[in-house]
């Protein structure tokens, strides 16, 4: 990597760093380069190369062009439901289980008495692993034994996890517990490191609590909501566990990252038709990525060594702060 | 927050009580799945099945625990996460420390460029690395003495190593982002008395970044522990499979005892959670500190 061998300092001599600290800093940076370029970039790149090919993993790499783009959007029946219903799962992230998280991020931010109970108990869900999550769906919602028909529907079952229509948005209610819990601690965090002063200017120039909120501290907030932007997104782009837990993906709860894994671990491996399905999901997910880097570059912050960041307070510590004046 | 030297409260005006009775309704609502969980997994099948989860307890016992335990072999599950989470976690910590140290500290040329490539890599769908892993993996022959399956498929190794490679994004990012914020002066300092990069790092910066590095490795073995793709995918024998891949297992092939498998759930979820609650604030710090830059 050219680009990691140190410049001679500008203000500091020439002899800044010594063999060792270059034999060291080579090392050590180059081994992490390395490994990154080998486990994610490379693979991509693979991906990308092998889904122009018919390979089946075992005999002759050949050529098809973009056959299997051709194939993946005319002809295989289980691609459009799948990305239906990754295009729902981000929908009710972004749309219900975020701002519901903001709401709850909002209230707790108030004051109230209890709020470490409220927040310790709504963030639970996201220590939990999708795939137990996912197994703790079909308990509630199991048709002959599940908690929910015991309440709602006792002489006439409902198959939430069984019916194609209905299981995804149970899968989805599911998910969205645990995503608000996330999305609610990192609004928490920025909540508490907005300015005071901010919002009693507002109330000085008569601005209500509403007011207040959408027109003076959700726009401070602008690095969180572009962090929550992002996780909601790759959230949703990502979606695996859950469905594969509770059926492996199928009868309506099939998502691209389902048909993914099908198709490189089946019986047949397609693994040319395999990647340009994941080759679908990084155009996608790239295309909020370079978003999101270049909106982070335009803010500074992710600067290049010299440039000190301009922000000046940090939400992790501020979160420290707050935790020393609960103590 | 609910600092105790606040002035005096307001009398409770209906909002307050307003509030609360939302709050401990969503709470509730958000405790009921895992409380369900506990209760079906201390209760026999036949009861259950014949009285809904909903009913009162005739019969408490641990037996489905003791069941998951021993008949299924958990504890040995159990021994393969921390197989892979443990050395996975230090390893991604030692490396992406160093990393966001060179990257945010040594004035190199391209350590912007290095930061971009990092971050992004953390963001993209693990699906799209996935084969080319796959293939690879089963490419890479081992010594016996590291892989009974003689290549890096279907071995720890593939699996640590993917933890590692895909988890470095996150942390060099977090950490390059702290280590910003310490004070350049110290590290100056150091320079003047002669310190070379190695002592700068280990003996001047990485002391510094001790909260960081918790808030992290708290998160990273969470992470680690909970994930569920990486081995269903890179391992194939059964009895290595980490925990949280191998609840799978306590599931028949024809039918399905959910209590038992319940009990499984909750012993797999039992040491995020005890992690959570003892590290709850290193937790949080660890996913604020991603967040407030990015």
């Amino acid at each position: 990597m050219p680009s990691a061998i140190p410049r001679r300092a500008r203000r500091r001599g020439p002899r800044r760093f010594t063999r060792r600290d270059l034999l060291v800093t080579g090392v050590l940076l180059g081994l992490p380069i390395l490994l990154d370029l080998a486990v994610i970039w490379g693979p991509t790149l693979a991906s990308v190369g092998l889904s122009f090919t018919s390979w089946d993993g075992i005999g002759d790499i050949e050529w098809v062009g973009g056959r299997n783009y051709h194939d993946l959007f005319t002809d295989y029946p289980p691609f459009w439901p799948a990305a239906r219903n990754n295009l729902l799962w981000l929908a009710f992230l972004g749309l219900i289980a975020t701002p519901f998280g903001l709401l709850l991020a909002v209230l707790l931010d108030r004051g109230v008495r209890f709020s470490r109970f409220y927040q310790s108990t709504l963030y639970m869900p996201v220590v939990l692993s999708l795939a137990i999550v996912g197994f703790i769906a079909q308990l509630i919602l199991s048709r002959d034994q599940g908690a929910l028909n015991a309440v709602l529907a006792r002489d006439n079952p409902v198959d939430w996890l069984g019916d194609p229509d209905l299981n995804i948005w149970m899968i989805l209610l599911a998910a969205g517990w645990r995503h608000t819990g996330y999305v609610m601690i990192l609004y928490l965090a920025g909540l508490k490191s907005v300015d005071p002063s901010l919002k009693e200017a507002a109330a000085i120039d008569g601005a209500g609590a509403r007011q207040t909120f959408f027109r003076v501290v959700l726009p401070t907030l602008r690095p969180v909501n572009v962090i929550v932007g992002v996780i909601t997104v790759i959230e949703a782009l990502r979606a695996f566990d859950i469905v594969y837990a509770v059926n492996q993906g199928r009868n309506g709860l099939e998502l691209l990252s389902v048909l993914v894994t099908d198709n490189i671990i089946g019986e047949a491996a397609r693994i040319g038709f395999g990647s340009a399905i994941a080759v679908v999901l990084l155009v996608v997910s790239l295309g909020f990525i370079v978003a999101y880097l270049v909106q982070e570059m335009r803010q500074g912050k992710v600067p290049g060594g010299d440039r000190e960041t301009r922000r000046g307070k940090v939400p992790g510590k501020a979160q420290e702060k707050g935790e020393e004046e609960r103590r | 927050m609910t600092a105790p030297a606040l002035p005096p409260r307001p009398r409770v005006r209906p909002g307050r009580l307003g509030l609360h009775a939302f709050l401990l309704t969503v709470s509730l609502a958000f405790l009921a799945p895992l409380l369900l969980a506990v209760y079906a997994s201390l209760r026999p099948y036949e009861e259950t099945a014949e009285h809904g989860y909903f009913s009162l307890p005739r019969h408490l016992s641990l037996d489905y625990y003791r069941q998951a335990f021993s008949d299924s072999g958990m504890s040995r599950y159990f021994a393969n996460s921390l197989l892979i989470a443990v050395p996975g976690v230090l390893i991604t910590l030692f490396l992406a420390s160093f990393a966001a140290f060179a990257l945010s500290r040594l004035r190199l040329r391209g350590a912007t460029a290095l930061l971009i490539v990092f971050t992004a890599g953390n963001l993209l769908p693990q699906q799209v690395i996935v084969t080319p892993l796959y293939v690879l993996f089963n490419r890479v022959p081992l010594p016996y003495w590291m892989s009974d399956s003689l290549t890096m498929y279907d071995s720890y190794w593939a699996v640590i190593v993917v933890h590692i490679g895909f988890q470095l994004g996150f942390c060099v990012f977090v950490l390059a982002n702290y280590m910003r914020t310490l004070p350049m002066e110290i590290l100056e300092a150091a320079v003047v008395d002669g310190a070379g990069v190695w002592t700068q790092y280990w003996r001047v910066t990485l002391p510094l970044c001790r909260p960081a590095l918790a808030a992290l490795g708290t998160l990273q073995f969470t992470w680690m522990y909970n994930d569920f793709l990486w081995a269903l995918v890179f391992i194939s024998t059964g009895d290595k499979l980490p925990i949280t891949s191998a609840l799978n297992n306590l599931r028949g092939q024809f039918f399905t005892d959910y209590n038992l498998l319940a009990a499984g759930s909750v012993l797999v979820a039992l040491p995020t959670i005890l992690v959570f609650f003892l590290l709850q604030r290193h937790f949080i710090a660890g996913l604020t500190l991603g967040a407030g830059k990015g």
